[in-house]
């Protein structure tokens, strides 16, 4: 019997160690469509597609229950080779290329079309010759067919990030009998520029009949790429619609289940002072990727100043600088007081306190408790939490637990408690630690750098709401770089734009969109 | 029900399973061989704790993010200069000359520690085989220096010729057995048949680890850990993490130091010369038995790696002595089963990392 569905996946659940993450979820793709699976963070997406692909995590936590048909024949996958040999492929978030080799080579990876040879002829198929024109030959058809102008034969190190995300792409068309195609957050590493060329390429691979499942936060590119829609929260389906038949407002609130408000209620705040808390002066700093190339800038105190721009223009390289993670020139001060952000630790002697961007790698001990992230920063630069012996200062395990469990209170740290490690908490409560971290050292000043990257919106709202809090309650001055500009918009007082390593513009929030675009392009 | 106990059992693997098996065929075996068990217990006893200080010195240099420490040997090599130097000076009470030979040793090992840090910061990446290197090196330099250094105490020299050190040198009149000897006694019947318990050996074990375990829960020590689990965190938080590297490779060195000294007092012999090559690998094999991986170690890896890495030494040769009678094999199955233990520890050692 023929389906009409492509993919049709039937009452899926499956547990965790007793921890239901899917419940009686039903799934469906129609050949030639754009779906898009929304749904906030842990809320089932990554299971679903694990399951789709037979992951071996699927199989050692016990297996799942429902039916998967593909074409109305049920199947069964044991590995994600078998998928493959079903037509299912996927582009992944992080790419999956190998640098040194060419576009072409990376293109045909496992799947070389080779040609016997003298080798091959006595010891068998493995040692068949590549024929490199024939390969080059579909590699150049693939790439034709997404529109990327780039040549069949350059490495892939050498690649800008966005051409690699379309690289990928072309490998998952070359190979033939492709039927379906998932693309797991395909915009989140890419400037909009190319997130608006992939997500056109998505919509043309789908013309040819391949069935597209599309995983995204952004419910912007929902609406304007995607077919029909189905929404995941906390392991149930609760929509599947056509985009055609619902709205923007409905998608969000099915996903978080609570109405969806303005980030923060008015955009206001008042500071009246004119004492200025942070002061750059011909600012260089030397940060692979987001190089700043002298800017000058003043921040008040009390104010909640938002620093905006596209990647690379150095808008991160600012707060990097100033902590002394990356080496600087230039003069600031902070309250008036010259310091040097070059020194180690400078920067947090002088009251100011970082939440990194890069929040594995930089924010958090993932393989540490809750707890032990929040005081760390704060028994280093403070001597708080300590047991002073005089000959050795010991870590004072109540206080420290006693401030954990009130911080995981304060901010809604969803977690089994504060000594479960940081790595195993999601995205948006992770965010909330390194910030509970910055918080804990009672700064003056506070700069957070993209505070909302990869969170789920529940997190976004509760950790911009709290910033706002801090600001007009404590009276605490907080930097805001962020690439999302509404975000900026919505919270902020002053925002400077960043284009070329300088400052481009310092506009107010309620400037034009027209102003915001000049200033992002160096106008 | 006991989350503590789930979690206990949560971190046995397969390959610990077998060891502890292996362990306990052997320990089966050796009866009806007609080994004295009592005494196979004392020897695993005894060996525990006076390897165990060496162990432990493997825990400050994977926290602090260096890795395992395979050049412990330059530690070592200090606590014998300490040791030396100690029996040099004629001391004669056994304490005064065991506290002279470890403040000697100790302050020795730590700067050569500091030096050997400053090294380690240079080769990010590959410190394994750099401090591998080290080890060797630091061995054969010190086989020239045992033949050339000014000692003439005629129990250190050779007693023909006046020039270069003994290769075993007793510890009859100094320092030996005198924390074996303090407070111990016999369980579980008399001299011949019971089980020999070296209550000051094990005190001074059990201590050491004490100490380490509070200086792990200190500000520096956290730093440190951190340091190794994290540089770009430990350095946004104003740490100098070189700095915690040295620290972290001085302190495994000054504990290498002391472990040799009371190793040699258990043994009743300072072993000078190539003694001490393969002891790195045999601290490091210890400890991954334990559980450590490269990047993290407790206290508790060292507690009871130490336990079956010795523990399988001490029964399995005199097992093999009595299948195989009269041959060196001994010897060569002594060397098989260390090892391949380590073979297989090293094999293991990414397995312990706690995944995302």
């Amino acid at each position: 019997m023929q389906s009409q569905f492509l993919l049709h996946m039937k009452n899926i659940s499956k547990e965790f160690f007793g921890n239901p993450v899917l419940k009686n979820v039903n799934f469906q793709v129609r050949p030639g469509e754009v779906h898009a699976l929304v749904g906030e963070n842990g809320a089932g997406k990554s299971t679903l597609m694990n399951i789709l692909f037979g992951m071996p995590v699927i199989h050692s936590t016990g297996g799942f229950q429902g039916e998967i048909e593909i074409n109305g024949q049920p199947v069964a996958f044991d590995s994600p080779h078998q998928a493959l040999d079903y037509g299912i492929g996927m582009v992944h978030q992080e790419f999956m290329l190998i640098p040194e080799f060419t576009v072409t080579e990376n293109i045909k990876v496992g799947r070389e079309i080779s040609q016997p040879s003298l080798l091959s002829r006595v010891f068998g198929k493995e040692l068949e010759t590549l024929d490199r024109e024939k390969m080059a030959w579909d590699a150049r058809i693939a790439l034709e067919e997404i529109g990327l102008n780039i040549e069949e034969h350059t490495l892939v190190a050498g690649l800008p990030v966005g051409y690699k995300q379309f690289v990928e792409i072309a490998r998952e068309i070359d190979k033939t009998g492709i039927k379906l195609l998932v693309f797991d957050e395909p915009s989140a590493v890419l400037t909009e520029s190319e997130a608006e060329k992939l997500l056109n390429i998505m919509r043309h691979i789908a013309r040819k009949n391949i069935g597209i499942i599309l995983i995204t936060h952004r419910l912007g590119e929902v609406m304007a790429y995607a077919d029909s829609v189905s929404v995941l929260r906390d392991g149930e389906l609760v929509m599947r619609a056509e985009i055609k038949d619902t709205n923007i407002l409905e998608i969000a609130e099915k996903m978080i289940g609570r109405k969806i408000e303005r980030f923060v209620d008015s955009a206001a705040g008042h500071h009246d002072s004119r004492e200025i808390a942070l002061s750059l002066r011909n600012f260089h700093v030397d940060m692979p990727g987001e190089m700043v190339r002298g800017i000058d800038l003043d921040i008040w105190q009390g104010e909640i100043f938002g620093i905006g721009g596209l990647a690379g223009q150095g808008k991160l390289g600012i707060a990097n600088g100033i902590m002394g993670l990356y080496s600087s020139r230039g003069e600031a001060e902070i309250f008036g007081r010259k310091f040097n952000p070059n020194k180690l630790g400078a920067a947090l002697a002088n009251d100011i306190a970082f939440v990194s961007e890069d929040r594995r790698g930089v924010g958090l001990l993932l393989n540490q408790s809750i707890e032990h992230n929040l005081v760390f920063s704060a028994m280093h630069t403070r001597n708080e939490f300590l047991l002073d012996l005089k000959i050795v200062k010991l870590y004072h395990r109540s206080k420290g637990r006693k401030h954990a469990l009130d911080m995981i209170k304060l901010l809604d740290i969803r977690c089994t408690g504060p000594r479960q490690k940081t790595g195993s908490l999601s995205g948006g409560n992770q965010q909330k630690v390194c910030l509970a971290r910055a918080l804990t050292l009672k700064p003056k000043i506070l700069i957070v750098s993209e505070p909302t990257r990869g969170i789920d919106i529940g997190a976004k709202k509760l950790v911009l709401e709290y910033l706002v809090h801090l600001n007009r309650q404590l009276g605490m001055t907080i930097i805001i770089i962020s690439s999302e500009l509404v975000e900026l918009r919505s919270l902020c007082q002053r925002i400077a734009i960043i284009a070329g390593g300088k400052v481009a513009r310092i506009l107010q929030p309620d400037a034009p969109d027209a102003e915001f675009g000049l200033a992002m392009s160096g106008g | 029900m006991f989350p503590w106990l789930r979690k206990v059992l949560a971190n046995i693997s397969l390959p610990h399973l077998i060891i502890v098996a292996f362990f306990l065929i052997l320990l089966c075996s050796a009866a009806p061989l007609g080994l004295s068990i009592p005494s196979l217990i004392s020897d695993t006893l005894r060996r525990w704790a006076m390897y165990g200080i060496l162990v432990l010195a493997m825990v400050p240099a994977i926290q602090s993010g260096i890795g395992p420490n395979f050049g412990i040997s330059l530690g070592i090599v200090g606590g014998l200069l300490g040791a030396t130097i100690s029996i040099e000076m004629g001391l004669t009470n056994p304490w005064a000359a065991v506290a002279v030979a470890m403040a000697i040793g100790g302050a020795i090992a730590s700067v050569l520690g500091i030096l050997y840090g400053l090294l380690l910061n240079r080769v990010k990446g590959s410190e394994m085989t750099v401090s591998t290197y080290v080890g060797f090196s630091v061995i054969a330099f010190m086989n020239i220096m045992w033949l050339s250094l000014p000692f003439s105490k005629g129990t250190l020299i050779w007693p023909l010729g006046g020039m270069g050190m003994r290769n075993n040198i007793s510890l009859v009149d100094s320092f030996g057995h005198v924390f074996n000897n303090w407070f111990s006694f016999h369980l579980f019947g008399g001299e011949e048949t019971g089980i020999f318990v070296p209550t000051g050996l094990i005190i001074v074990f059990l201590a050491s680890c004490l100490l380490m375990g509070l200086f792990l829960r200190s500000k520096t020590g956290i730093a440190m850990s951190a340091a190794g689990e994290n540089p770009a965190f430990t350095r946004a938080a104003g740490i100098n993490v070189d700095k915690m590297r040295i620290i972290g490779t001085a302190i495994s060195t000054a504990l290498g130091a002391i472990g040799i000294i009371v190793y040699a007092q258990s043994y009743g012999f300072l072993q000078l010369y190539n003694a001490p090559l393969m002891m790195g690998f045999h601290c490091v094999a210890a400890i991954l038995i334990g559980g450590a991986s490269t990047k993290k170690a407790t206290i508790a890896n060292v507690l009871v790696g130490t336990f079956l890495f010795q523990g399988i030494l001490a029964v399995a040769l005199p097992v093999v002595n009595k299948i195989l009678p009269e041959s060196n094999l001994p010897d060569v199955i002594r060397i098989i089963i260390s090892n391949g233990i380590i073979l297989f520890a090293l094999s293991k050692a990414k397995g312990g990392e706690v995944s995302g």
